[in-house]
């Protein structure tokens, strides 16, 4: 069973047995612009909810990529290497970001579901 | 050319906003303007790569547009007063790149000067600089010549390989038009001013419009298959592959020229005359005696290093960033920067330092695409 939640800094987290797949939103990505480089965690690396996992970086500018939840990076989309334009074609497809072994379920709680996010984006 | 500006007063809008929100811009502050940074369906990567290959479609009418005439002599005699290049030696119908100085040398702004006649320049300067610069002006030589805002026309930039065949369907004079030349001339009984130039390192013209007629003449513009509108984001790409400086970020009043790598704005007479502010600290510097360059700097790998990032050869400083980004023409990324004199050659290997981690990058000659300027 799975399920994707959604963060006020516009990432997704597709949530199955315990890992959550990471990546940017739709929204995210028409607002960035056209990604050109994409900076990942290290396998191993230990991410904290709301700290910085990675850098997400467009012709203007860089933006910070925020971890939705804490726990221990298990995997990383190495393909965005090469192609980081996937996150403008398949934000919530191809281009995840990285997979995380969630350390505590109750950082999912303050998280939306995709209606109540789509009602946050509708307001912004 | 350009600097952006925090401004908490409303937004001016050129009399081209309508087309950008019609068209899909994705409008930002820029200099006290509502711009477009980009425009649906194109977004920067392809903007860039339009202007490179087809036409783009600028719009750059919050750039401040002057004329200045004389009292009772050649304006070009006093604008010399407070600009290093030669003006009085500039011939009607041709124009040139030049910088305001302030007493120590430093850059008021970057701007052009075209001579229209014997008595009249035309001047045009940053966005985000014109009160500044018209009041500096006011100031130094207004008892000697007269300064008309022009602030009843909106200017376009029409740049790329495609720019000349879509111009010349409106203006047959433009095949006969070289690299930093001007006209006057007219489209259904409006005068333009035209000039052969721009700020994209490609082929190009500006073309200087009645704002009444700005809409209705856009329109045609775009009619042409091969023009695109492009927003600020490709219009910051392109100039930064073409080595040119962006006003507040490569160079401000804190950068002389010569700090600037921008010798060739100082010809030789006055080199050797001066007479210009800040004339002894240049002539210094001319003979020999700099700290700092400004350079190109191309990072290795994938990883845009970006405005702030600080330089290293070691573990000592020598240098930082002021413009750096992805260039799209280049499929990588490209910067500027200034470094201390001593390490500015081309090949000398530094580390930026990108979020804690050393990026290797390498100085190298600018610009990191051709110029494609028709000059002969």
């Amino acid at each position: 069973m799975t399920k994707i939640l959604f963060s006020e800094d516009h990432e997704y987290i597709r949530i199955e047995n315990g890992v959550g797949t990471v990546g940017v939103t739709d929204f995210a990505q028409k607002a960035l612009g056209d990604v050109v480089y994409v900076e990942l965690p290290k396998i191993g690396a230990s991410l904290t909810k709301g700290g910085q996992a990675g850098v997400v970086e467009s012709v203007k500018s860089a933006s910070e990529l925020y971890s939705p939840v804490s726990g221990e990076v298990v995997e990383i989309n190495s393909a965005l290497s090469g192609d980081p334009a996937l996150v403008n074609t398949d934000p919530l497809g191809k281009a995840w970001f990285f997979k995380v072994k969630i350390a505590n379920e109750n950082d999912l709680s303050g998280l939306k579901d995709e209606a109540a996010y789509n009602d946050y984006i509708k307001g912004l | 050319m350009e600097a952006a500006e925090k401004n908490d007063t409303p937004l001016l809008k050129t009399a081209l906003w309508p087309i950008h929100t019609s068209m899909g811009g994705k409008m930002v502050p820029f200099a006290g303007y509502d711009m477009p940074v980009q425009y649906d369906g194109m977004g920067v990567l392809k903007e860039h790569v339009h202007t490179r290959t087809e036409a783009g479609l600028f719009d750059v009418s919050h750039m401040g547009q002057a004329i200045l005439t004389g009292n009772a002599e050649d304006p070009a005699i006093a604008l010399e007063t407070i600009v290093p290049g030669d003006i009085v030696g500039l011939e009607p119908g041709k124009m040139r790149y030049t910088v305001l100085l302030n007493d120590d040398g430093g850059i008021i702004d970057d701007l052009m000067v075209t001579r229209w006649d014997a008595r009249t320049l035309l001047v045009v300067v940053n966005a985000a600089c014109k009160e500044k610069d018209f009041a500096f002006i006011q100031s130094k030589i207004g008892s000697r010549t007269k300064l008309q805002y022009l602030g009843d026309r909106a200017l376009l930039a029409l740049q790329g390989p495609k720019a000349e065949q879509v111009a010349s369907i409106f203006f047959p004079d433009v095949l006969k038009m070289k690299f930093m030349e001007s006209v006057k001339t007219s489209y259904k009984g409006h005068e333009i001013f035209l000039s052969r130039s721009g700020y994209t390192g490609e082929d190009g013209f500006e073309i200087s419009v009645p704002e009444a007629f700005a809409v209705e003449f856009t329109k045609e513009l775009l009619q042409e298959p091969e023009v695109k509108l492009i927003g600020l984001g490709a219009r910051d790409s392109l100039r930064l592959e073409a080595g040119l400086c962006l006003y507040g970020h490569d160079i401000d009043d804190h950068s002389t020229p010569i700090d600037a790598n921008l010798k060739w704005v100082i010809p030789k007479r006055r080199r050797e005359q001066g007479g210009f502010p800040g004339y002894d600290k240049i002539k210094k510097q001319l003979d020999g005696s700099t700290f700092i360059l400004r350079v190109g700097i191309r990072p290795e790998g994938r990883a845009p290093i970006r405005e702030k990032t600080e330089l290293f050869i070691g573990d000592k400083k020598v240098g930082v960033i002021t413009s750096g980004g992805f260039g799209p023409t280049v499929d990588g990324p490209v910067a500027m920067g200034y470094v201390n004199s001593d390490v500015a050659k081309t090949g000398t290997k530094l580390n930026a330092m990108l979020r804690g981690v050393a990026r290797p990058c390498e100085i190298v000659a600018l610009p990191f695409v051709k110029t494609n300027y028709k000059k002969d």
